[in-house]
């Protein structure tokens, strides 16, 4: 202090203001990078994010069969479509639905069809072979899916995800 | 409020802790000299029965602690080996999985009285809502203890839960995947569901103490519904008179507890999760836990996700507000003959709800559980407008009015001069306390 008389306070900034703010900006500041590591620790770990990709030998599986495999601890459905459920899917097009997709765009070729098997409602494993319209049938809460994994009917909001996939030969698909 | 009597210590200990904590005399005032409503019937024993409760899953759930592997190989298996090796293990766990039916069951009776008896009311509206904070606790806690199992049910259960908050818009995958830890329910979800589930009840605990503090600033509500007018007059001390009611109250509700850990003690449980919890299977009908079923069946009831999850997470909320939806200046359903009948179709509604919810996803239940959703709302939208239509019936001066009408005396009039009856004539209720 420069006076030895106290200032009358005024509607002036002070020094003192200054001190409050940067004081309260640091420990904000601080609060979050407190907070940034607490809530991040929730997160997928480095072992669950070290992707692996799965190789699956698809040349056994019959047409008509649903094989289910494991990824990212997830079940994957592949689907040896028969004809008759091709062209169901196809067919299927233009219906009016939840999330509209051509049968196309969601295959790469038309006999095997690749979709995640978690419906996108809550998480459930949808039954193969079963519903309305012969794709899948969720038991939870009765969402209806198409032999193109659409969603037609029920709660789920979306068609069953495709993952990545490519097929390294004929018979082996590489999914990841 | 200001207790029956006084505590006068005249041990030399007491007044030397007295005067540094005065913890006993605190004790006294709530429990002992607390002055209590003349008039409170059986459904007011629920609170005692909810504090048994709370202490008995914390005692049986610390001792399962102690024998409980949380990780995803061994979980299943350290149930069996506390069912089938370790001593009185069965008993722990058949007390602590049925001491969650009971708390619930406990827990919604005590609502219903509330809902009954117009408890949320001015000036119990924090009172109720804290109550709301406690539902909601317990419901997370509950739902977090029966995945530590790990059985089918337990993985179905908690994947269809943590899945409700993938319906959040933008970042409901990134919450999900946050939530569990990975990319599905798998051992890190396992591993922070037993940190939280050893965590909650403390929490529970904590806000018990807020809901219990909030009631002694109050006072309690009656069947009556009408405040104490005359401490004196209208209430009985705490003990021994709500003691001894509340301690009949625990040893009937043990009895049904005993009954269920004795005699049956999976008929609440559900068969699928004595099969171990398999990632890859779906069970053919997942059902949550009874004390969840009316809001799962709210959030089936609706074909949209989001809109769903909406209902089912608002059909709670709605409670925390009944303090202001319900205007009507009559606090007791006894005195108002149309909210009576109104609380009657909404107790009914709720159990219907919980008949569809354990029901398959299929018709005819679909098109019911809409019905009874709507008016499970229906009940609550039509609150604010009730006082309108509603003629109230003649709503007793006092406590200690109702308490005579009720025995067929009336009470005396009262002396011109109020002060008058002096000590020489004391009321045979007074000399109980004094």
């Amino acid at each position: 202090m420069s006076t030895a008389t106290p200032t009358p306070s005024t509607d002036e900034t002070s020094r003192r203001d200054f001190l409050y703010v940067a004081t309260g900006s640091v420990a904000a500041v601080g609060a979050v990078s407190v907070a940034w590591p607490l809530i991040s620790q929730m997160n997928p770990d480095a072992s669950t994010l070290a992707m692996a990709s799965s190789e699956i030998d698809i040349g056994a599986i019959p047409a008509g069969q649903i094989v289910t495999v494991k990824w990212r601890g997830k079940p994957v459905f592949i689907r040896h479509r028969t004809a008759d459920e091709i062209k169901a899917a196809q067919d299927g097009d233009n219906a009016s639905m939840p999330d509209p997709a051509t049968d196309k765009s969601r295959v790469q070729k038309p006999e095997w069809l690749i979709v995640i098997g978690v419906c996108t409602h809550l998480g459930c494993i949808p039954l193969g072979n079963q519903g309305e319209y012969n794709g899948w049938f969720c038991p939870c809460h009765g969402s209806v899916y198409d032999t193109s994994g659409r969603i037609r009917k029920g709660p789920a909001p979306r068609n069953l995800d495709v993952p990545p996939y490519a097929f390294l030969t004929d018979t082996k698909v590489k999914i990841g | 409020m200001h207790g029956l009597s006084t505590f006068e210590p005249k041990n030399g200990f007491v007044k030397w802790l007295e005067a540094r904590l005065p913890i006993l005399s605190f004790a006294h005032g709530s429990f002992v000299a607390y002055p209590t409503p003349k008039n409170l019937n059986y459904w007011w024993t629920f609170g005692a029965i909810l504090s048994f409760m709370l202490i008995a899953q914390i005692i049986t759930g610390v001792v399962l602690t102690m024998h409980y592997t949380p990780e995803a190989t061994l979980a299943f298996s350290s149930v069996e080996k506390i069912m089938r090796d370790v001593n009185w293990g069965w008993l722990f766990r058949y007390a602590h999985a049925n001491g969650a039916s009971m708390f619930f069951l406990a827990v919604y009776i005590h609502m219903f009285r509330g809902l009954y008896y117009g408890s949320y009311k001015n000036p119990r509206e924090v009172l109720w809502i804290l109550g709301v904070i406690i539902f909601l606790l317990m419901m997370a806690t509950g739902f977090m203890g029966y995945v530590l199992v790990w059985g089918q049910m337990s993985f179905w259960g908690a994947t269809v839960i943590t899945n409700l908050f993938s319906a959040i818009p933008i970042f409901g995958n990134e919450i999900t995947t946050w939530l569990w830890g990975g990319y599905s329910v798998d051992n890190p979800t396992l591993n922070r569901f037993f940190a939280l589930h050893y965590l909650l009840p403390f929490v529970i605990f904590a806000v018990v103490g807020l809901h219990v503090w909030a009631l002694h600033v109050t006072g309690q509500n009656n069947p009556d519904g009408v405040e104490i007018k005359d401490v004196e007059k209208d209430c009985v001390p705490f003990t021994p008179h709500a003691t001894m009611k509340d301690g009949l109250g625990v040893v009937v509700f043990l009895l049904l507890y005993c009954w269920f850990i004795f005699y049956v003690p999976n008929y609440l449980g559900d068969a699928d999760n004595y099969i171990p919890a398999n990632p890859l299977k779906t069970p053919p009908h997942i059902v949550p836990e009874w004390y969840f079923l009316p809001f799962y069946a709210i959030l089936r009831a609706i074909p949209d996700k989001l809109a769903g999850v909406i209902a089912m997470f608002a059909a709670i909320a709605v409670l925390a507000f009944l303090p202001w939806l319900d205007k009507s200046p009559v606090r007791s359903a006894k005195y108002r003959p149309m909210y009576k009948a109104l609380f009657w179709a909404f107790v009914v509604v709720s159990i219907g709800l919980g008949y569809c919810g354990a029901m398959p996803a299929a018709e005819p239940y679909v098109t019911v559980s809409r019905v009874l959703s709507l008016l499970y709302f229906g009940f609550f939208a039509i609150l604010p407008f009730l006082p309108r239509w509603e003629k109230t019936l003649p709503v007793p001066a006092t406590i200690a009015e109702a308490v005579l009408a009720k025995s067929g005396k009336v009470e005396p009039p009262k002396p011109e001069p109020v002060k008058a009856a002096p000590a020489k004539a004391p009321t045979k209720s007074t000399r109980l306390w004094k």
